[in-house]
């Protein structure tokens, strides 16, 4: 007698299928259903108003305000003040170079992922690549006409300043970690006073002395560059948040592992480079990441020094007397070009925990 | 250590009333004239889709630097906002500060500044729908009117009713664009802001021509380029440099015609301005024909308004009370004699 195992039958339509999650997650209580109900009312307010403004009644094609009639978006606004958006007041024969160093950070990425682990010609390259980029910007050689950095503006300099204070902030931010974990009563102090103080205040302060106070101090014509002390401000600033994001990595590394790479004759640095740091960074992540999304969308901040970031075009583009009345465009254009970026950087951390997981939760 | 810091500090302060003194030596050995703009007003200082700034404010600047530099485009636009204007002026990060900035007693006092003459004769006006029917702010008893709140203009404003023995009834906004909607939306028969700002809110409103501004202006607002204090030579400059463009607007000197008039004119004064006769570029330190080159590329007075902010442009503004004395308004020019 052969019994062949019964196939199980399918549980119920009511319990699986979109139907079972509905009613798990929206109706499952008298609350659930009023919350979703509300909830559907809500979005029946906002989108088909939205959507009707955005698309469907908006002017795509044109050249001046003129060929914007209806009551939609008028999205030529921002087709026409695109180069604006993106780069600001740097020359418009010019733009090609910041076009070129954009495709080049894309190609560089791109080989990077390609050649795995450290090989010297990549890190060669990304180190060369800073210099590159800032030569290829600021022109005054190769034959290339300078343009200075207060021409900078838009997306551009977002970029810039973004890149330029992440990449510095972090290792300033494990140095002041390490400093603030250090046995050296000075060194420790020093960095505790260092990451209290400037936690302490405002970056919005830390720019207006870097753009307001710092000129007086300066002899008369002495003029030290605006983005460059913007820059400085920003790194200093952020490098004490990047230390205590650190700390808290450093915290939950368990103490055998110390005693471990003690153990086995480690100096201080092998253990902090090869045992400690690797595992800290890994677990704060997530944390790092927030802070430097967070610092991406700080930069628009530097608008009240005079710097013309992402954000601060809308207001330059939208005061053109031939597009008066057209900041709502541009808010939402620059509203949904912020998101773009931040969105793909919390990705792209996802991406990176989950390969660096090595399942010691 | 203290000693030394003390010295340094005296050194800075020697070497920066010494770079002070020669402002006119300092842009002409850049060869380029540092001057603090608007971040964005609009008709005043604003930039094009090409990136390149135009306006009232900016044409001053591009007026000057073709005084001194013979160049209109020899100039470096530092875009401040209202905080930190007077410091750019003070530190030197500018050479001439042309943001419609009001010159008040304080300000040309306290901060180390001085106004040289007005551009822009602005103040509070009124702004009613057409279809009102209003001709005048008189009539405006019992009116509901929109108003930013913390601003100098809700005094002005109170001021001016109950001198005229009016009520109102105030409905305060926190912000310009607040007050925008909330009267393209009918909540208030009246928006009242500086003139120049009103004339700049009615293009955003839907339908334009169903608003008029009223004529009356109710608080002094003279707008007027500032340059640092204890450089008179440079203060010489800048002031004169606005009273060649009002000069060349009452003799009829405009762009198009500056040639003609150098070769053909009998007038002595129009002989004086553009150095066919007399020493007045000379006078300032100029190379000869300085006034004439900022009318050939900049244009005289008049065409610099109506390029930026007159009847023909979105801003629709009437010259009002910035038409020459001789024709109902008060900009004025002092004689090149």
């Amino acid at each position: 007698m052969v019994y062949p195992p019964k196939v199980a039958k399918e549980p119920p339509l009511l319990e699986r299928g979109p139907i079972a999650w509905v009613r798990r997650n929206l109706l499952s209580s008298p609350y659930n259903i009023a919350f979703t109900i509300l909830g559907l009312a809500i979005l029946y307010m906002i989108i088909p108003p939205f959507v009707k403004w955005a698309i469907i009644d908006a002017n795509f094609v044109g050249h001046s305000k003129a060929d914007c009639t209806g009551n939609g978006a008028c999205w030529v606004f921002v087709k026409e003040k695109l180069n604006m958006f993106f780069f600001g007041f740097y020359p418009h024969d010019q733009i090609w170079r910041p076009e070129l160093v954009i495709a080049s950070a894309a190609a560089l990425g791109a080989f990077a992922k390609f050649v795995r682990g450290l090989h010297p010609f990549k890190l060669l390259l990304i180190v060369l690549f800073p210099i590159y980029a800032f030569v290829l910007l600021h022109g005054g050689s190769f034959g290339l006409p300078m343009v200075e950095t207060s021409k900078w503006g838009g997306l551009l300099l977002t970029l810039v300043i973004a890149s330029v204070g992440i990449v510095l902030s972090f290792p300033i931010g494990i140095i002041l970690a390490l400093g603030r974990q250090s046995k050296l009563p000075i060194i420790k102090s020093l960095s505790v006073f260092y990451i209290e103080f400037v936690r302490g205040v405002p970056l919005i302060t830390v720019l207006f002395m870097a753009s307001v106070v710092l000129p007086l101090f300066f002899p008369e014509g002495v003029n030290f560059d605006k983005l460059a002390r913007a820059l400085i401000g920003i790194t200093l600033f952020e490098a004490a948040y990047v230390a205590e994001n650190i700390r808290s990595g450093f915290q939950a590394i368990p103490k055998g592992q110390y005693e471990a790479a003690d153990a086995l004759g480690l100096s201080y640095w092998q253990k902090m480079a090869l045992v400690i740091l690797p595992q800290a960074i890994k677990v704060t992540i997530p944390n790092l990441v927030g802070t430097f999304i967070s610092l991406f969308k700080d930069t628009s901040l530097v608008m009240i020094i005079g710097l013309f970031d992402l954000l601060a075009m809308v207001t330059v583009t939208a005061n053109d007397r031939d597009w008066l009345g057209m900041d709502t465009e541009g808010y939402v254009f620059v509203a949904f070009v912020f998101w773009v970026f931040t969105f793909s950087m919390s990705l792209y951390s996802k991406r990176l925990e989950k390969k660096l997981d090595t399942n010691n939760k | 250590m203290k000693r030394l810091l003390k010295l340094s500090a005296v050194t800075a302060l020697a070497t920066a009333t010494l770079a002070m003194a020669g402002t006119l030596e300092d842009v002409q050995k850049a060869g380029v004239l540092k001057c603090g703009v608007n971040t964005g007003l609009p008709g005043f200082s604003e930039a094009d889709s090409k990136g390149q700034w135009r306006g009232l404010d900016v044409d001053y600047c591009r007026a000057l630097a073709a005084v001194v530099l013979g160049d209109a485009t020899k100039v470096k636009y530092v875009p401040l906002n209202a905080k930190e204007r007077f410091t750019a002026l003070q530190s030197g990060e500018i050479d001439v500060l042309s943001r419609n900035t009001t010159n008040t007693e304080t300000r040309d006092t306290s901060l180390g500044i001085n106004f040289t003459g007005v551009m822009y004769y602005d103040g509070q006006g009124f702004m009613v729908p057409r279809a009102l029917g209003v001709k005048s702010a008189k009539e405006l008893d019992g009116a509901t009117v929109c108003i930013q709140a913390g601003t100098t203009t809700e005094l002005n404003l109170a001021d001016y009713f109950r001198s005229n023995n009016m009520k109102f009834k105030a409905i305060t906004f926190d912000t310009n664009d607040q007050v925008t909607k909330a009267f393209a939306s009918g909540r208030c028969d009246v928006l009242t802001t500086d003139a120049s700002g009103l004339y700049a809110t009615r293009t955003k409103l839907k339908d334009p021509d169903k608003y008029v501004v009223l004529p009356e202006i109710i608080s002094k607002e003279p707008l007027a380029p500032a340059v640092r204090q204890g450089d008179d030579q440079w203060f010489d400059i800048a002031k004169w440099t606005r009273n060649a463009l009002l000069t060349a607007e009452e003799k009829g000197v405009a762009m198009a015609n500056v040639d003609e008039a150098a070769a053909k004119s009998t007038d002595p004064e129009v002989r004086r301005l553009l150095s066919v006769e007399g020493k007045m570029c000379e006078n300032l330190k100029l190379p000869k024909g300085c006034f004439a080159n900022a009318i050939k590329q900049v244009g005289n007075y008049g065409e610099i308004f109506e390029r930026n902010v007159g009847v023909k442009t979105p801003l629709k503004i009437e010259r009002g009370l910035n038409a020459l004395w001789n024709k109902g308004g008060i900009q004025y020019s002092p004689p090149f004699r």
